[in-house]
């Protein structure tokens, strides 16, 4: 017997090992879950973490309203298929309560207003943990993050007075109103979930595969055509062959040109894939601290 | 493919910004528009050379004050390996930084400026490395091209830092002549040294042997929680779930169940994707029990010949990390692989001065934020633990404040 791990198995390993902290430290714990590869990834480390019982928790999703209808119809599909229970908190509804307003013109978008909706979810619900998918290596802010993230009672990250984490000791400790943001896949690649969605053999949203789409490209990033953009003067749709690197609220996700059909195909363009996946994301470009402007707010 | 986890540590100047930017960009884990982007800043900032803090400094404190404020992950892969890079800066809070960052590696590079040799800073680090039993140490003697790739001064370097570290516990320590700036010895071999007749630093990181750092004699299975569907399949299942933190399971092993000492024989063993005949340190399972014994999140399964030592008066070694100094005869949360429990400080033996290693025996009342000390505790429960040298996963805990919540040190049991 080879008494070695390959890297998935150990990420896989340690990514359980987190999630069965979350049932055991918290009494409302849920899994946020967007319809992206890396919330797919998160449901099916859940369903063997816990297997033989059900996913111990609800999959909450923040819904935008300006969805790609594929995520959705996949959403939809993959509660049934793995008889979870689904909690939509709608971005319409904070809006029409009068929580947030919208913000308009030509680069509007629902994405920061999500952080309201998501929050007033929370509390709803009185959630005391939200499991996520967010990833190290995806961006600056989320590098330094604690796979137990602590936020306090308006839901704030308080990046500079972080709980150090030691070992595989996660100290989810907490006073009432309080809650944590946990991150199982934390120490994952792009690469990785790939590699983990093919070795699964995950069904993943269409949008994620190469196929022909009307775009306009603002300032570099490929928008996809929707009833929620307007467009600029001297901008146009155009026809191109293209698909997703990450799947977030349609206004502000890029898609990339790719002739990607396969997951096998994907896996050769993430590997020499020369910019980073949120390169594509108009939220992460407004500025340097975007997302830990987000994040100190209560984002993802 | 297998996963190791290294961390580096040191100031901006020793060239350990360069070292890893260049496994990072010969692995192309550095992407464009990130490279770009730091070039940009770089720039604005009026700095000569690339800063590539700036890739994983982020936080608008750090990149206002031009400092790390915390441990930055980055990632890389080579065709044999993954690696994890725990990089903690030089400065403040460098010990509490460094400690956490060695928790869960399996490896340390340690890096030494050629021309001026062992620093304290090499102390620090060294005794870091050895105090979190990191198996494997990687001395790189940096800037190799500023003292004309002098084997002299290599071999001189190589000799007082074995004397130096024969003081410490590391199983493991290589040496190797770079210079990160040109790339000498970093992935490939380098011509101009030809009297170094080791392996360049990726190719050793890549063959570094860390199957046995992982204890697989102590059979140890914290349980994390116990899984019972409530469902008509699964009627009669009762599963405890958690991580192998030492030895092998196997269906059909005696088990004893602590503190209970009930004894039963594993009936089932599941991994992530079912029944396994075996499963060993560090995988999650599922084990079910021949028959219902009382077990709960805390407990311990062992093998009966070879339990852990269960005792309620704990010596170790602390790493302070609180602004909030540690109170003499304090109570606190102590937690310890699943197990929660209340401890009190009875004694604080010494603190150690980490750039001479000296024992400190005055002003013990006044432990710290980054205090290396020796304490004892007395524990409200027995705690079923081994020495931290003996198990990294069992012989270590975490003190928490009652009233904050806050993690306020980490220790390791002797």
């Amino acid at each position: 017997m080879n008494y070695s791990l390959s890297h998935l198995d150990h990420l896989e390993h340690e990514a359980i090992h987190i999630m069965r902290e979350v049932a055991a430290q918290f009494e409302r714990p849920a899994l946020l879950f967007s319809g992206g590869k890396d919330s797919i990834v998160m449901v099916r480390l859940a369903q063997k973490a816990f297997a033989p019982a059900r996913i111990p928790f609800p999959l909450v999703h923040i819904d935008t309203g300006h969805n790609f209808e594929e995520t959705i119809v996949f959403r939809d599909w993959l509660v049934a298929e793995t008889r979870s229970r689904l909690v939509v908190g709608r971005v319409e509804d904070s809006i029409r309560a009068g929580r947030v307003t919208e913000t308009t013109g030509p680069n509007a978008t629902r994405n920061s207003l999500q952080t309201v909706t998501l929050l007033d979810t929370i509390a709803e619900n009185r959630y005391d943990a939200c499991l996520g998918g967010a990833r190290r290596d995806e961006e600056k802010a989320r590098a330094k993050e604690r796979i137990f993230s602590h936020r306090d009672e308006f839901g704030q990250w308080d990046p500079k007075h972080q709980r150090p984490e030691l070992w595989n000791l996660y100290n989810g400790r907490h006073q009432p109103g309080e809650h944590f943001r946990v991150f199982p896949l934390s120490n994952w690649t792009e690469l990785d979930v790939w590699h983990y969605i093919a070795r699964e053999s995950l069904a993943i949203p269409s949008i994620y595969f190469s196929h022909d789409r009307d775009v306009v490209d603002r300032s570099g990033i490929l928008l996809a055509r929707t009833p929620h953009i307007t467009l600029l003067p001297g901008e146009a749709y155009e026809r191109r062959r293209v698909r997703f690197r990450t799947v977030g609220d349609a206004t502000c996700t890029g898609a990339i040109e790719s002739t990607a059909t396969t997951l096998e195909d994907i896996i050769d363009e993430v590997s020499v894939a020369r910019i980073t996946e949120r390169g594509a994301r108009a939220d992460d470009r407004r500025s340097e601290t975007a997302m830990e402007d987000r994040k100190k707010a209560g984002y993802f | 493919m297998d996963l190791l986890r290294f961390t580096t540590a040191g100031s901006v100047d020793d060239g350990k910004s360069t070292l890893i930017g260049r496994l990072l960009y010969d692995s192309k884990s550095i992407f464009e528009d990130q490279l770009e982007n730091i070039e940009t800043l770089t720039e604005q900032r009026g700095e000569e050379h690339l800063n590539l803090s700036l890739l994983t400094d982020g936080l608008r404190a750090e990149r206002e004050q031009g400092i790390t404020i915390d441990v930055a992950y980055r990632y890389f892969a080579t065709p044999r390996r993954k690696f994890i890079i725990a990089d903690t800066p030089g400065h403040i809070q460098y010990t509490r930084n460094m400690v956490t960052g060695a928790s869960t590696a399996n490896l340390a590079i340690i890096l030494i400026d050629a021309r001026h040799g062992i620093v304290e800073q090499t102390l620090r680090h060294s005794f870091i490395a050895s105090l979190l039993r990191i198996p494997h140490v990687v001395v790189c003697v940096n800037k190799m091209d500023l003292v004309d790739f002098s084997q002299e001064t290599f071999d001189g370097i190589v000799s007082k830092y074995t004397g130096f570290a024969s003081r410490l516990e590391i199983p493991d320590i290589k040496f190797i002549p770079i210079s990160a700036l040109h790339g000498d010895n970093v992935v490939e071999k380098s011509a101009r040294m030809p009297w170094y007749q080791g392996s360049p630093l990726l190719y050793t990181l890549e063959n570094t042997f860390i199957a046995s750092d992982a204890n697989l004699i102590d059979a140890r299975f914290p349980v994390q929680l116990v899984i019972r569907p409530n469902d008509d399949a699964n009627h009669d299942f009762r599963g405890y779930a958690g991580r192998i933190a030492g030895g092998v399971f196997k269906p059909g092993d005696p088990i004893v169940a602590l503190p209970s000492g009930f004894t039963s024989r594993i009936k089932t063993l599941n991994g992530p994707d079912g029944p396994v005949a075996e499963a060993f340190a560090p995988m999650s399972a599922v084990i079910t029990l021949e028959n219902d014994i009382d077990i709960s999140r805390g407990d311990v399964l062992v093998k009966p010949n070879n339990p852990p030592a269960s005792t309620q008066d704990i010596e170790a070694m602390i790493c302070w990390f609180s602004d909030k100094k540690l109170q003499p005869s304090g109570r606190y949360i102590l937690r310890h692989t699943a197990a929660e429990m209340k401890a009190l400080v009875k004694q604080v033996r010494y603190k150690i001065d980490i750039n001479t290693l000296h024992k400190i025996e005055t002003g013990l009342d006044n432990i710290a934020m980054n205090d290396i000390a020796r304490i004892r505790l007395r524990t409200t429960a027995p705690l079923h633990a081994d020495p931290y040298h003996r198990n990294r996963q069992t012989g270590s805990f975490i003190l928490i404040d009652e009233a904050t919540n806050a993690t306020l040190a980490a220790g390791m049991i002797l």
